[in-house]
Formats: structure tokens, C-alpha cells, sequence
């Protein structure tokens, strides 16, 4: 426990200065506790993410990473016996307070998921026009224009402009998977969450996304959970390690690269474990 | 073939030659004991095909009097004249009518309810008692049909006749045609409810099992888009069980369509076509049941007449199945494709 301390007073302190350049911080954590039953999959987790950057979320198979940003839209909560405590404070708000809809908070933040998962008896259309429909949006004119901008920000418009009445599921992978984030911007969400965005994908795929991820970082506040290093080191502005539910480090990703503070980052950046 | 080629350097190198070669022998000139198994599968599996040319051949031909005499008549007359002296007539129309209505108003009653149930079991009701209550619908299911039979005539009827005819007719009076008819409880209402409460079980579970093989990831992505626990179910649970749903509904429907005993017991069995809920009328197993025992005698054309209705019946039900299996492989073209 009293390294994760110090690593968070370590964090902290590297965060104070990043937080005047980055227009102030979006989301604090403050020691994120939570898991499934018996079992306590995150202990303790407290973090800061600045506003519009993209902060990689990496560790070897199950040290939490999903958990924890599930626990950030409070999707964590649906799966039976899971359990979170701690604060999550959204610009200013805890979403884990009392008289907080976690629908709410779902409509603020968008996130994609490990594999594609379009609606799979929608059209093209009718997945990214899904979150405006539930946001009350009925207008067809007014839902065309957010289905275009939305597939322009996920750089699929082109690609998929004369056949927006197709399945989506008769998309590729990866642009099954640019339509699933276009899908989360239709609904404008102040927060990005993707959880392992192209694992099921590709290099060409994974690099369609990744460029996407660096020109969206411009405008949204991004967090990704990715197991791949090499990931994390071309396109986040700040990771954060994990580790058996155990943040080990955070900081700028080249500092967590180039001179990382704790061996166990070390051993992992350099592929000896995970 | 070439797979015993194969494993034959194999089995050398690893030693176990002396085993690997008389089993492969075996396989290739095939022993006594094989070859009358596979004789005995082989027609075990002619059986059903024969079962079937044999059925439909011994109902054309018990059938093939009344064919001859009334031919295409008999689909559209209304008589049942089991009268030989004044001239035998027979016809199908209100029987037809009969298992129509009731069968699919049984259906439009019981697919709402029946989907509604299984969509709450499975994502709603997170209670460990989700199970039980699953397997009380299934042994609802194994209820001898005679006994929603005798359950349908001494508790449905009677409410049929007190609680919904005397209140309707008191509101809208007896001049709307479908609300007419003696207060008796017996008729098409008390048979279209009894049919819609049995085949409800077979709904309930398997559009349980459609809706249970629906990815989670599906639910996630609607949760994930900030849909409400009923936005989720209309986004991301049915349209992608609806292959299963719709599958759920057709079988019901053949089911209700055959449905016999239950039915007899309480629809009144007469052979009319009459616009309202309250008068009795028949259906086709209904009417094949009730005269089967009397047909013969000097009534020459009865006992085909009833016979080609059960054969109209059979023709009914492969429609219905037919349909179900169209439906359903077009939309698991869909499923296909998120697979």
C-alpha cells in the first residue's frame, strides 16, 4: 500500500505542472477500491486526466485496466456482484453521489469497446444515430447532419458515405471498430473511453484508429486501456501502469518511458513480463 | 484414407505401431459388428421419412371419397349435413374459420405477454429465484392438454360468461356483432384464451433461450450510449433475438392450430360462422375429435370428410412450419453475419 502512496504523491506533483498547460484536469479518482464478490480487483486508485489529452491505461491481463475504466462510466456497477468505492469526480462532480443517474453519466461519456459490437440488425445509419435517438433527437434532418459529422470524426464517412443504409456488421473489423467510436461521438460525450480498441484488429486497422485516436485527442478527453506497450508509447500524452489492481506508475508517457521510476514499469516497458 | 497414411510413420517413430495398425485395419475393411450397426442407423433413419410418406398417403386415401365427391367445394361450404336420406354434405369453411381465429388471436394474446416474461427473466429480474420461475414455466409445459381441458371448463368458462361477457355486453350492448352471443361462457373467447394460456410456456422459454444467446456485448454497447435498462432491451436485446422470437411465435402457433382436447372441451363445437367472441363455434381438431366416434353407418362420406380435414389440418401446420423455417433462416442471414 505505501508505495501506491507514494506514488500517487509522485503523480500528483508531476501532475501540478501539467495541469496549468493542459487547461485544467477533467476527471480526479480519488482511491478507486472495487471488484466482483470475494474478489477485489482494484486497490486503490487515484489518478487526475487532464482535459483533452489521452492517457494510456496499460498492464498485463487482469491487473484491472478494464474494471477501472468501466468504474469511470460506471458500467462496472451492471455486471452481477461487482462492487466500486471511492470518488470519481467529474468536472466537479462525484458520480458515484447519491442522487446521481448512472444513465447520465453514460450519455456524458462515450466508450468503445474490446471487440466491435455495432447493433448487428442496424444500418450504418441507424448505429450512429442511435445515442441521438435516445437523446430525443427525432428530426431526420437534424440526425443526418450528426451521422455525417460523427462518421467524418471517426474517419469513416468516406469509406462508407454510399451505403449509410448497409448493415454495419457488413463492415471490416476496423471499420466495424470507427464506426463504434463514431457511434460514442454522435451523442457529443465529454469523456472518450476505449477499453483495448484494437486488440481484435489488424495493423492497418490499428493504425486507421490510432491516427483517428491522435486527431480526436484534440478535441475530446480520452482514456484507453491497451495492452500493447508500443501503443501507448505512440500516441498517449500520459500513462499510467497497472498492476495486480495496483497503480505502479503515472506520469507523461515519455517520462514513464524513458526513466521510469519503478522497476516493475521497467521490466514491463522492456518486455520481461506481461 | 490418407489419414491412415499418415499416422502410420508416425506411429512407427513414437512406438506405438502394434496399436495404431490393427485399429486403422479395422477401420478399413469394416467388421461384422460395424456393419450391422451402421445397418440398424441407416434404417432407424429411414423410419421417420417412411412414417411420414405413409401418413400422408393413408389420410389422401382415406379422404379420397370426399375428395371425389364435394373436390374443392369442401374448403368453402359451410354445411355439416351427416344425413343420408336427404343427401350427405360436408364442408370445412367454419372449421377452418374456427382454428384460424382462435389460433392466431390465441397467438396475438399470448406472444406479447409470453416475450414480456422472458425479457424481464432475463434482464431484469436478477433474482436467484430467476431459475425456478424458468423451470415452473417449463413444467407448465408438460400440463396433459385435458387438464387446462377440465381447468378451462370449470374456471375459465365461467369467467368467461360472468366476468368479461356480462360486463362487455352490459357496456356496448349486443348490437356490436362481435360482442353478441348467449351467455353461456362457452365459444371462441373461452377457447382462444385456453389455447393462448398453454401455448404461453412455449413462448416464454424459447424466446428465453433467443434472448439468452444475445452477446452481453451488444447490452454494453447500448448501456455504454447511456440507454435506460427498456432502451437497452429495444436496442440491443430483441432486434437481435428476433430470428428466435419469431421462431417462438410460429411454433406456438402450429402448436395452437393442433391443439385438441382443450379446446373441445370448451368452444362449444358448432359448426358456424358467427363475428363474435361469445358464440360457439369449432375448430378442426375440435370437430375431427367430437364426431370421429359416430362418423360410419349409412353416412358413406363422413368418416373421408373428417379425414380430409385432417388432412387440411396437416397441410395447415406444414404451411405454418414452412413459413417459420423461411423466416427464420432470413433472419439468421443477419445473425450470420454478426457471428
Amino acid at each position: 500500500m505505501s508505495h501506491v502512496r507514494n506514488n500517487l504523491a509522485a503523480s500528483l506533483a508531476a501532475n501540478a505542472g501539467a495541469a496549468a498547460s493542459a487547461n485544467g484536469h477533467r476527471i480526479f479518482t480519488e482511491h478507486i477500491v472495487g471488484g466482483f464478490g470475494d474478489t477485489t480487483v482494484l486497490k486503490g486508485i487515484s489518478l487526475r486526466i487532464a482535459h483533452c489529452s489521452l492517457t494510456a491505461i496499460m498492464g498485463p491481463s487482469g491487473c484491472g485496466k478494464s474494471t477501472f475504466i468501466r468504474c469511470i462510466n460506471r458500467l462496472h456497477e451492471e455486471i452481477p456482484r461487482a462492487w466500486v468505492t471511492g470518488k470519481i469526480i467529474l468536472d466537479g462532480q462525484d458520480i458515484y453521489g447519491a442522487d446521481v443517474d448512472p444513465v447520465a453519466i453514460r450519455r456524458k461519456i462515450g466508450m468503445v469497446f474490446q471487440r466491435p459490437n455495432p447493433f448487428p440488425t442496424f444500418s450504418i445509419y441507424d448505429n450512429v444515430a442511435a445515442g441521438p435517438r435516445l437523446n430525443g433527437l427525432r428530426k431526420r434532418h437534424a440526425l443526418d447532419e450528426v451521422v455525417e459529422k460523427s462518421l467524418r470524426h471517426a474517419a469513416l464517412w468516406d469509406e462508407v458515405k454510399d451505403r449509410l443504409e448497409r448493415p454495419g456488421t457488413g463492415l471490416s473489423g476496423g471499420q466495424q471498430q470507427r464506426l463504434c467510436i463514431a457511434r460514442a461521438l454522435a451523442v457529443d460525450p465529454e469523456i472518450l473511453l476505449l477499453d483495448e480498441p484494437c486488440s481484435a484488429l489488424d495493423p492497418i486497422g490499428t493504425e486507421r484508429i490510432e491516427e483517428l485516436l491522435v486527431q480526436l485527442k484534440k478535441e475530446y478527453t480520452i482514456i484507453m486501456v491497451t495492452h500493447n506497450i508500443q501503443q501507448a508509447g505512440r500516441i498517449a500524452d500520459r500513462t499510467v501502469f497497472l498492476l495486480l489492481g495496483e497503480m505502479v506508475e503515472e506520469g507523461s508517457t515519455s517520462d514513464v518511458f524513458t526513466s521510469p521510476k519503478d522497476p516493475r514499469t521497467e521490466a514491463f516497458i522492456s518486455g520481461r513480463f506481461g | 484414407m490418407t489419414g491412415n497414411v499418415m499416422t502410420s510413420p508416425v506411429g512407427e517413430m513414437s512406438g506405438t505401431r502394434q496399436t495404431a495398425v490393427p485399429r486403422m485395419r479395422r477401420r478399413r475393411v469394416m467388421n461384422a459388428g460395424d456393419r450391422i450397426f451402421l445397418a440398424i442407423i441407416r434404417s432407424a433413419a429411414l423410419v421417420p421419412v417412411l412414417l411420414i410418406i405413409l401418413f400422408v398417403g393413408i389420410l389422401i386415401a382415406g379422404s379420397m371419397p370426399s375428395l371425389r365427391a364435394f373436390g374443392l367445394r369442401f374448403l368453402f361450404n359451410s354445411e355439416w349435413q351427416p344425413n343420408a336420406e336427404i343427401g350427405e354434405d360436408y364442408g370445412a369453411l367454419p372449421f377452418i374459420y374456427g382454428t384460424l381465429f382462435s389460433s392466431v388471436m390465441a397467438l396475438l394474446l399470448a406472444a406479447p405477454v409470453g416475450i414480456g416474461v422472458a425479457v424481464f427473466l432475463n434482464e431484469v429480474f436478477t433474482s436467484r429465484l430467476r431459475g425456478a420461475i424458468a423451470f415452473l414455466i417449463e413444467i407448465l409445459a408438460t400440463i396433459p392438454s385435458i387438464v387446462f381441458g377440465v381447468w378451462a371448463f370449470f374456471v375459465l368458462v365461467p369467467f368467461v360468461r360472468d366476468g368479461i361477457q356480462a360486463h362487455v355486453q352490459a357496456i356496448f350492448g349486443t348490437g356490436f356483432v362481435l360482442f353478441r352471443g348467449p351467455p353461456l361462457g362457452i365459444g371462441l373467447l373461452a377457447g382462444t384464451l385456453v389455447l393462448a394460456v398453454m401455448i404461453l410456456p412455449m413462448i416464454v422459454s424459447i424466446s428465453l433461450e433467443a434472448i439468452r444467446m444475445v452477446p452481453s456485448s451488444y447490452r454494453e454497447a447500448a448501456l455504454g450510449l447511456g440507454a435506460t435498462r427498456w432502451e437497452m432491451i429495444r436496442l440491443a436485446v430483441l432486434p437481435p433475438a428476433r430470428s428466435g422470437l419469431i421462431g417462438a411465435c410460429i411454433l406456438a402457433l402450429g402448436r395452437a392450430l393442433g391443439e385438441t382436447m382443450a379446446v373441445t372441451m370448451v368452444i362449444g363445437n358448432k359448426n358456424v360462422i358467427r363475428w363474435s367472441l361469445f358464440e360457439p363455434a369449432s375448430t378442426i381438431s375440435s370437430v375431427v375429435a367430437s364426431n370421429f366416434g359416430e362418423a360410419g353407418g349409412d353416412n358413406a362420406l363422413m368418416l373421408p370428410s373428417l379425414t380430409e380435414l385432417a388432412l387440411i389440418l396437416f397441410a395447415m401446420t406444414l404451411i405454418v412450419n414452412l413459413v417459420a423455417r423461411f423466416l427464420i433462416r432470413r433472419f439468421a442471414g443477419d445473425k450470420a453475419v454478426i457471428a
